[in-house]
């Protein structure tokens, strides 16, 4: 087990170099600092300031090889962007933002807060509602249901989630007035009226999507052979699907739901727009009208190391619930 | 002769099948005496795994059980029970053992956990003493070490050992009926032995009626008093064991037997049944053999036949028998 | 560069017509088309009534009549040629079927002939609905064009041949797996640039992987199948292998795989023209342009009504089908020929 998750952190680890190497070769090898350097400071600037602003935002260096040092020194290749560029992400020190100046750290620390009360309370009551509905669909096993229930999710699944936005946003904000269109307040009074239409929105939005995913995996459960030898034992339909059904649906439900918690922190970046909420999906938006490379660039390496921890806590977690993968196999047939 | 524990009668399980419904079982009636073994036997596809479902009323939709069937347990009318009713009788009046130990365990219950739930379902135990009777129970059954295997995963065990947890989570209640469904296919040679042995052992000790299910004529020879033979969800032959075995009369069964490659028989060539099972839906009116059958002659494609006693515990449904038959 | 248009739908058709008669050469794949045109009937009409639209956009030429407003030397599809968008073009918008201008009620200047309205531009809604059909197509059909060769590339290689490949592959694979699909998509579009080409090549990228990790996974198995082992024994090459046995057992889950690619690129579409990086002329674009209309007081509805619409119904029929060819391509019935 303990060789398993070393082995699992490694291989993330490579991956996390990996990822550094694509970000550096998108942001760093095709946008030029100069017109970035021009974007943030205006066109009429010293060319001290242009170098000074550079050197503050670490464009100041060649890309891959520093030919200001000679080449029997470790510094033509270390003293360049590339490595610069790795020392800085792993040790997370992320620096300013290319448009305002600002500390990307203390945005993103800022920003993740409002971004989890939404996304949060969304996911756990989308499962929820997904896993009830799936597990209804599953014991009433009858065609009427089931195929009502596929119609709504391919319905539901048709639709893009802008549409569910603008048109949510519009029915229950402008026709029913039941809560304000947008904004945010920290304060925790308030809070649950502004967050309450995303929250209804984006269950209603992924709906379709996830019932569709559960049900599949419960319809599947329930139809195995030991289901019929329990059923046999003389199990009642409900501890069946309690007891049996669900405890074995589990495995593939846990590597979907803890997946999905990286994505929580990350934000919506639909959602934190549309709905005003200050979140870090709100940043990104940000960052891409500002031209923002290296906040953008900070916020996609923090997503995609949320991404790999939450790929091997998935795995973790399923090696341990699982007990033919925990205790190993045993003898064969 | 005392009443017979199990008393099929009329059997239709129909399944939709190219916009009508078909029977995979049509109509048959079998009964299963106190303390014997029954064997019901076929190749895949007979109907006969549908048979024992339905004696259980674990025929999922789309099959349905006809109204015209009759299902009488210990003089109780299965099919008019209630659902809580039903739910009490299986696993404790009647018992099944399904074919495939493996994907018939549930993977993340230890089997331990497996048996307590079949004892606690039925009758009122504590958890303590449902471990000692679990581990008693393993123990019976042969499965070594039985007090530390309460705790191990399916996954864990052998097919042998799985096999045997399924009889011990089904034998714990004592059932009066046990239904065995290929009990011994999936398993090896040597352990398939070592099974049938134990459910011989067990019946004898527990004085209970088995239906075993099975296409292996070595398991019937091992096992059962008596035989009946299924095609095409209707019974062919019915006797008892040296009957049906010894001295076969319909054509099916004599196929059936003399396909079986025998030692005596050295060098010589194999012999088979010409034709395939027909699909679903897809049966000749008349007799269901008739298109495979070495005997056939003009009535066998257009009527049904009559069972035809042939002695007073053997039986056959076949024309060929009823013309041959003194009257 | 109206002759790609042209040259596009030409290749399209020819491929088109030589696709359906391989297919109906073979038993399965002819019951299989059968069945999903029982099945689907009516999703399948209506995407081809999608295709004709898209196509009849997709095929352009210079001159005609002289129309006032388009320089002599523009290409003009046919849709463009039947609306006539230059000449019938109003101030501002205008509801369906009005006489009258919505903004102070003044007399349109094309009276009844605007079935689904104008924008705020005056132009027709029903002409720009149906201009982005083709967009749709496009960002859909020719991402994956793109996108499936290169999956299948790199996932058969990594299955089929294993070792060194097969790690290179799959670190490539997980590393590019491992950044939020919308982020990478963000990433790529400001590096690259918000053209046509970069944000299908971007859209591309994002959606490689996941057919690629299936055709490998795919492609493992059948690898060990024996008949494989059995080419391999009596020497047949590689490419052969490949081409003859693997290939086509995975012809069902790339055909599932692009409906369902298909629809997520439509969809995400819509998502990067909210952010400013979508296509020209798309229902994306319409939307976002029209978002605020809804909150005006009189409502302007219709058009963002159509543009969801256009894209509700196209995304729909593509899953409809999309589900019937999963039931239908299932490789339990499939497999029977090999």
């Amino acid at each position: 087990m303990l060789a398993y998750i070393v082995r699992r952190l490694a291989f993330g680890f490579a991956t996390v170099l990996g990822v550094l190497g694509v970000l550096f070769v998108l942001f760093f090898a095709v946008a030029d600092p100069d017109e970035m350097a021009i974007r943030a400071i205006g066109e009429r600037a010293s060319p001290e300031t242009y170098t000074a602003w550079k050197r503050n935002h670490g464009y100041d260096k060649p890309l891959i090889i520093n030919t200001e040092h000679d080449w029997t020194s470790i510094d033509r290749y270390t003293d360049t962007l590339l490595i610069e560029h790795y020392e800085r992400m792993l040790s997370f020190r992320f620096g300013r933002s290319d448009s305002d100046d600002t500390p990307i750290w203390t945005r993103i620390r800022e920003g993740a807060g409002p971004s989890l009360s939404l996304t949060l309370p969304l996911f756990v009551i989308g499962l929820l509602v997904a896993v009830a509905l799936s597990l209804a669909v599953a014991f009433f096993r009858s065609t009427y249901i089931d195929r009502s229930v596929l119609v709504i999710c391919m319905l539901g699944m048709s639709v893009a989630s802008l549409i569910y936005i603008i048109g949510g946003q519009y029915l229950i904000g402008k026709l029913l007035r039941w809560f304000p269109i947008s904004g945010f307040d920290t304060d925790p009074s308030v809070i649950a009226r502004f967050l309450a239409i995303p929250i209804l929105i984006g269950v209603l939005a992924e709906f379709g999507g996830t019932v569709r995913l559960y049900r599949t995996v419960f319809l599947e459960e329930v139809n195995r052979d030991y289901v019929r030898t329990a059923r046999a034992k003389g199990c009642g339909e409900i501890r069946v699907m309690i007891h049996h059904v669900l405890r074995n649906a589990l495995l593939p439900i846990i590597t979907n739901v803890v997946l999905a918690i990286p994505f929580l922190f990350i934000g919506s970046i639909l959602f934190e727009s549309f709905f005003g909420i200050p979140g870090l999906g709100a940043l990104t938006v940000e960052a891409i009208n500002g031209n923002d490379f290296s906040t953008l660039r900070t916020i996609v390496y923090i997503g995609a190391l949320l991404y790999i921890l939450g790929q091997i806590l998935t795995d973790i977690c399923y090696s341990l619930a699982d007990p033919r993968v925990r205790l190993g196999g045993g003898a064969g047939g | 002769m005392s009443t017979p524990i199990l008393n099929v009668e009329n059997l239709t399980v129909t399944f939709p099948a190219r916009g009508a419904r078909a029977p995979v079982v049509d109509a048959i009636s079998l009964s299963v005496a106190q303390g014997e073994v029954l064997a019901l036997v076929g190749e895949s596809g007979c109907g006969k795994s549908m048979t024992a479902l339905a004696i259980l009323r674990l025929i999922a939709k789309p099959g349905r059980i006809e109204p015209e069937s009759r299902i009488v347990f210990e003089d109780r009318d299965v099919l008019g029970l209630k659902v809580t009713q039903m739910r009490a009788l299986r696993g404790a009046g009647i018992a099944m053992i399904f074919q495939e130990p493996m994907a018939s365990l549930n993977p993340v219950q230890t089997v331990g956990d497996q048996v307590i739930e079949a004892l606690r379902l039925h009758e009122r135990v504590g958890r303590a003493a449902a471990r000692d009777r679990a581990a008693a129970i393993f123990e019976r059954v042969g499965i070594p070490d039985p007090r530390g295997r309460l705790d191990a995963y399916p996954h864990q065990l052998s097919g042998g050992l799985k096999q045997r947890v399924m009889i011990a989570m089904m034998l714990v209640v004592q059932p009066r009926l046990l239904i065995a469904d290929e009990p011994t296919t999936a398993l090896d040679v040597t352990v398939q032995a070592q099974i049938l042995a134990l459910l011989r052992e067990l019946q004898d000790e527990l004085d209970m009626s088995i239906l075993l299910i099975t296409h292996d004529f070595g398991v019937v020879n091992e096992l059962s008093d008596r035989v009946a033979v299924m095609y095409g969800g209707r019974i062919a032959e019915e006797g008892t064991r040296a009957e049906v075995l010894g001295a076969p009369r319909h054509p099916y069964t004599q196929g059936l037997l003399r396909s079986i490659p025998s030692l005596a028989h050295r060098g010589g060539e194999l012999e088979e049944i010409t034709g395939t099972v027909p699909s679903l839906g897809t049966w000749p009116a008349g007799c269901r053999f008739a298109t495979r059958c070495p005997k056939v002659f003009e009535p066998c494609n257009e009527q049904v036949p009559q069972t035809v006693g042939v002695s007073e515990t053997h039986n056959a449904a076949c024309h060929d028998v009823a013309r041959n038959q003194p009257s | 560069m109206s002759w790609i248009g042209n040259a596009i739908v030409a290749v399209l058709l020819v491929a088109g017509v030589y696709v359906w008669w391989r297919a109906r050469r073979n038993r399965l794949w002819r019951e299989a088309m059968a069945a999903l045109a029982r099945r689907r009937r009516f999703a399948l009409i209506i995407l081809g009534i999608y295709v004709v639209i898209g196509m009849l956009d997709a095929v352009s030429w210079v001159g005609g009549d002289g129309v006032q407003g388009v320089a002599a030397s523009e290409a003009r599809s046919v849709i463009d040629r039947i609306f006539k968008p230059s000449v019938f073009r109003e101030k501002s918008y205008s509801a369906p079927f009005a006489s009258a201008e919505f903004v102070g009620g003044a007399a349109l200047t094309f009276p009844g002939r605007h079935v689904l309205g104008t924008d705020l531009l005056g132009d027709d809604v029903l002409y720009k609905t149906l201009k982005g059909v083709k967009v749709a197509l496009l960002i859909g059909g020719l991402t994956c064009l793109v996108l499936i060769p290169l999956a299948l590339l790199f996932g058969v290689s990594a299955g089929y041949f294993g070792g060194r490949i097969d790690d290179v592959v799959f670190f490539v694979m997980s590393t590019l797996a491992s950044i939020p699909n919308l982020l990478l998509l963000i990433a790529l579009i400001m590096a690259l640039g918000k053209g046509t080409l970069q944000v299908c090549f971007a859209l591309g990228i994002t959606g490689w992987v996941g057919l690629s990790r299936l055709t490998r996974a795919e492609t493992l198995k059948l690898r060990e199948l024996e008949y494989v082992q059995a080419a391999r024994a009596l020497g047949v090459s590689h490419f052969t292998i490949v081409l003859r046995h693997i290939l086509p057992n995975l012809a069902h889950l790339v055909i599932i795989t692009f409906a369902l690619l298909f629809t997520g690129l439509v969809l995400s579409e819509t998502i990067l023209a909210y952010l400013g990086i979508g296509l020209d002329g798309s229902w994306g674009r319409m939307i976002d342009q029209a978002r605020n209309e809804l909150s005006r007081d009189p409502i302007i509805w219709w058009n963002i009504a159509a543009a969801s619409t256009a894209l509700f119904i196209l995304v729909l029929c593509v899953n409809l089908i999309a589900d019937a060819l999963r039931d239908i391509l299932d490789p339990r019935t499939l497999r029977e020929r090999t």
